[in-house]
């Protein structure tokens, strides 16, 4: 890939909202280039989604999260996949990873409330088969997320609105 | 005492000194609200995390004491090693490093080491507020030298032959530069390097936006060859590291200079900040990749802003380096941004700041994210359209 499609893609990822004026204006490519570009990057799954980043906490909305590690009997063939794949299914899940060590899948469950979470454990997560066993880790507080902090947020209004 | 007998006790030279600029704007400033300032020559991106753990942690240790005259050992080692790995220079840690209060000390420290009194020093405009003064304070006269646009701020070394004489000690040049942004090849350097030794002048070299060169490899001049010791480099961790408030600096220079300038930073400074001093190693041992993330940035903002510029029509050289750009905007550029920041809320340096011949210049610091630099470009064109309206009126 060319550095100006990951110099694109950088852009996006910190400002999902820079305009194509602006994007092509910062890289000095012409607009339609940028647009077309972008296109391709959408066309070809490179770019999935354009998502907001909120901070639920504020609004007042609980919402309750759980890491949960998974142990698996792996199948013949097909390792890990066809049952990462139907844990993945679930709309209650956030992320899911195969991760070396004590376990193998650790999931991202999200609930209205514990009990939500705990019952999708409990009657979806660990009786699927190959699951062997699942220890839940409920998120008692989110220090850092998708690289942005939500605690001790700098202070930049000190900077001198004019300085040689 | 009266206000005029305690007036009458300030000594002449500083009495005579014109307030900065720069400093009647930042009163017109202040109390205004939502104002977008692209009038600020500092790094909008705070210190990385790194180094400002390390200075947390020189604090835990107790680390508030005097250091050496130099600087921490440690600081002059990192930075001879940095100096000698970017750019083949050698400066030898024990006697041509010290470690100052920023650039700007170290500014003062040269032009006081090398200036007798009524000796001259070139400076070449647009230069940064400082330089004038300093040799000033130093009891010696600035050889002013005004570069112009068409030439793209460059420094063209058969002028200098014409305003250069018998009594012209050294010369002051600061690439890239503020305001313009513009930075030197090495050929130029070369010429430059040159008319030094013909006239034999010291050079004060300002680099002090070395990693934040956008389009070319940054050469100091004291890497050319023979000419390192008639060089006094400085540098510092304001602009690249985002440190500017830790006021953390260096000059480097044949010993004998150094010794020079290091017996007026004992008496006057003593030291540079230890805090600041530890923040510097961290800097120059794991700072490599943030400088890295900024300069891109630097760059995709100093496109931005050019191609803004011209689409309004504004004569203007693409910066090189810095985080500055110097456009001639053809009226007075003190109206200009008085004007501006009254009826549009963005603040922008008239660019006479710089320079008593750059009067329908204004200095624009892209040292702000492209959101905010768009929100004030869109003021700024609003603002020369309803110019245009009012003047077909």
């Amino acid at each position: 890939m060319e550095n100006k499609d990951v110099e694109i893609l950088r852009m996006l990822e910190e400002d999902a909202k820079l305009s194509i004026s602006e994007i092509a204006k910062a890289l000095e490519l012409e607009e339609e280039e940028v647009k077309r570009k972008i296109r391709e990057f959408e066309e070809k799954g490179i770019i999935l989604k354009y998502k907001a980043v909120i901070d639920w906490e504020k609004v007042g909305l609980e919402r309750v999260c759980a890491l949960i590690d998974v142990k698996v009997a792996p199948e013949r063939d097909k390792g890990y996949d066809s049952v990462a794949n139907r844990i993945a299914g679930f709309p209650e899940v956030k992320a899911l990873y195969l991760v070396s060590g004590a376990y193998d899948l650790s999931v991202l469950v999200e609930g209205r409330d514990m009990k939500e979470v705990a019952s999708f454990v409990a009657e979806k997560l660990a009786p699927l088969e190959r699951v062997q066993s699942t220890t839940t880790h409920f998120i008692l507080k989110r220090y850092k997320e998708n690289g942005i902090k939500f605690f001790g947020e700098e202070d930049k209004r000190r900077r001198l609105a004019i300085s040689p | 005492m009266n206000d005029e007998k305690i007036k009458e006790k300030i000594a002449e030279k500083v009495k005579n000194m014109p307030k900065s600029g720069i400093r009647k704007f930042f009163d017109l400033v202040i109390g205004m609200e939502n104002v977008i300032s692209l009038g600020v020559g500092e790094p909008d991106f705070v210190t990385p995390w790194n180094i400002r753990e390390a200075i947390v942690y020189s604090l835990e240790k107790g680390y508030t004491m005097y250091t050496s005259n130099k600087g921490l050992e440690e600081l002059r080692e990192e930075i001879s090693r940095s100096i000698e790995r970017d750019y083949g220079v050698y400066y030898n840690p024990e006697d041509e490093i010290i470690v100052t209060v920023g650039v700007s000390e170290a500014l003062d420290l040269a032009t006081r080491a090398i200036i007798n009194p009524n000796e001259k020093v070139i400076v070449i405009d647009p230069s940064y507020v400082a330089y004038k003064p300093c040799v000033e304070l130093a009891h010696g006269k600035a050889l002013v030298y005004s570069t112009n646009i068409e030439n793209g701020f460059k420094v063209d070394v058969d002028e200098l032959e014409r305003i250069v004489d018998e009594n012209t000690k050294a010369m002051i040049i600061n690439y890239p530069n503020n305001p313009t942004g513009v930075t030197y090849t090495k050929k130029e350097l070369e010429e430059i390097a040159d008319f030094a030794v013909e006239h034999d002048l010291i050079i004060i070299s300002d680099e002090v936006y070395d990693k934040l060169t956008y389009d070319s490899k940054h050469v100091p001049i004291a890497s050319l060859n023979g000419i390192r010791d008639r060089v006094i480099y400085l540098n510092g961790f304001s602009k690249a590291y985002a440190m500017t408030g830790l006021r953390i600096g260096y000059a480097c220079a044949n010993k004998h200079i150094a010794e020079a300038m290091l017996k007026i930073h004992q008496y006057t400074m003593l030291c540079a900040p230890i805090t600041s001093q530890f923040a510097a190693i961290e800097a120059l041992k794991n700072g490599k990749n943030a400088v890295k993330e900024m300069k891109e940035e630097y760059r995709r903002r100093r496109n931005y802003v050019y191609r803004r510029l011209r689409e309004i029509g504004f004569e203007v050289v693409k910066p090189e380096g810095a985080f500055y750009v110097y456009p001639r905007i053809g009226i007075n550029g003190e109206k200009f941004a008085e004007e501006l920041l009254k009826k549009k809320r963005v603040a922008v340096v008239p660019g006479n700041a710089f320079g008593s011949s750059y009067r329908d210049f204004i200095r624009i610091s892209f040292a702000s994210s492209i959101k905010e630099l768009k929100e004030a470009f869109d003021r700024i064109e609003e603002f020369i359209n309803e110019i245009k309206i009012e003047k077909t009126i």
